[in-house]
C-alpha cells in the first residue's frame, strides 16, 4: 500500500472550482466508432436514411456516448489536478447521467468540469479510500443543456 | 428495429429483455480508442497487476453503455432515455459474458410525459450483480 500518497485535504481544496471549459466538435464517424466498440447495431447511431425517416430526421448518438465527449482533455487536467493526490490505482465508481436532448452530428459541446464531493472511506481489501465525485454539465452550440454527469472516481 | 413499445404495455414488475455480451480484449481496445480512455488497466496485464488487479477489466464505462443499449434496445425509437445511473459494484473480466437484464419498478406520468422507472443490472457468469443501475424513460401512447 502506499496510502502516504492519497492526499485528501488537497482534493477537498479544489471542490467547486470549475475547470477550464472543453469544447468537442460531433463527427458523424465519432459516433460510429462508439456505436461499433459497444456493438449496437441500432440503425439510429448510424444509418443516415434509416434515422432520416425517424422523430430524429438524422443520426443521433446513443445516450451513453456523452460521457466519452472530451474524456481526453478530461483525463489530462485528471492528470494534473487529481492524480496526484491519489494512491497507486483507481477505479470507476459509478455514474449517474440525465438527458435532456440527444447529441447530433454537427454539434458543437461544451463541457464545464468541476469536483463536486471528496470522501474517504476504508476498504475491506484495498485499504483507505478515496471517492471523488465529478460533475459535468454538457451544453451545446445554442447553449441548451445537453446532459449532466455525475461520475465517480476511486483512488486506493 | 423491433416493435416500437408503449406506455400501456408496460407492466410494473415485468422484465426487460435481456442483453447478452461478451466483451474481449479486442472490444477494450476499441472502447479506448472510441472513447478515449487509455488508462492501462484495461489492456495491459503487468500495469493492471502493478495496481493491484488481478488482470485486465473491463471499463466501468462500456458496462454501463451496455446497460444503455439494454434500455435503446427496449424503448424503441419512440421512447427516450432521460436518467440512467450505475453503480460498479465489482469488477468485469474480459472473456467472460456479462449479461444486461432489468425490471419495471414504476410508471407514471409527469408533466404530461409518461415516465416508466426500471431497475437495471448486469450479471458475470456466476450470476453476481457487478454493475447495479437504474433508468427512467419516457415512452409514446396508443391514445
Amino acid at each position: 500500500m502506499v496510502e502516504d500518497t492519497l492526499n485528501i485535504d488537497g482534493l477537498r481544496s479544489k471542490i467547486g472550482i470549475e475547470w477550464e471549459p472543453v469544447v468537442c466538435e460531433i463527427e458523424k464517424g465519432m459516433i460510429r466508432r462508439f456505436a461499433q466498440a459497444i456493438d449496437d447495431p441500432n440503425p439510429l447511431w448510424q444509418d443516415e436514411e434509416y434515422a432520416g425517416r425517424s422523430k430524429y430526421g438524422g443520426i443521433i448518438a446513443p445516450p451513453t456516448f456523452i460521457q466519452t465527449v472530451g474524456w481526453e482533455q478530461f483525463e489530462k487536467q485528471f492528470q494534473l489536478q487529481v492524480a496526484p493526490s491519489l494512491g497507486r490505482g483507481r477505479l470507476n465508481g459509478g455514474v449517474e447521467l440525465e438527458y435532456y436532448q440527444p447529441v447530433r452530428p454537427g454539434d458543437t459541446i461544451t463541457v464545464i468540469t468541476k469536483i463536486a464531493d471528496v470522501r474517504e472511506r476504508q476498504g475491506r481489501r484495498m485499504g483507505k479510500m478515496v471517492f471523488v465525485t465529478f460533475e459535468k454539465i454538457y451544453k451545446n452550440q445554442r447553449q441548451e443543456p445537453v446532459a449532466k454527469c455525475r461520475q465517480i472516481t476511486i483512488g486506493y | 428495429m423491433t416493435e416500437q413499445l408503449y406506455y400501456e404495455d408496460i407492466v410494473v414488475g415485468s422484465e426487460i429483455p435481456p442483453l447478452a455480451k461478451q466483451p474481449t480484449i479486442r472490444q477494450l481496445v476499441m472502447w479506448a480508442g472510441a472513447s478515449g480512455d487509455y488508462y492501462e488497466i484495461h489492456y495491459d496485464k503487468d500495469f493492471a497487476q502493478s495496481t493491484g488487479l488481478p488482470r485486465v477489466i473491463v471499463h466501468g464505462q462500456l458496462a454501463g453503455s451496455f446497460l444503455g443499449q439494454l434500455i435503446t434496445d427496449w424503448i424503441g425509437e419512440q421512447g427516450s432515455l432521460r436518467k440512467l445511473t450505475c453503480s460498479y459494484r465489482s469488477m468485469n473480466f474480459p472473456g467472460e459474458a456479462l449479461t444486461c437484464k432489468g425490471k419495471v419498478s414504476k410508471k407514471y406520468i409527469e408533466d404530461g410525459e409518461h415516465c416508466v422507472e426500471c431497475n437495471i443490472w448486469a450479471e458475470n457468469p456466476e450470476g453476481d450483480k457487478t454493475v447495479l443501475g437504474m433508468a427512467i424513460v419516457t415512452l409514446p401512447t396508443r391514445g
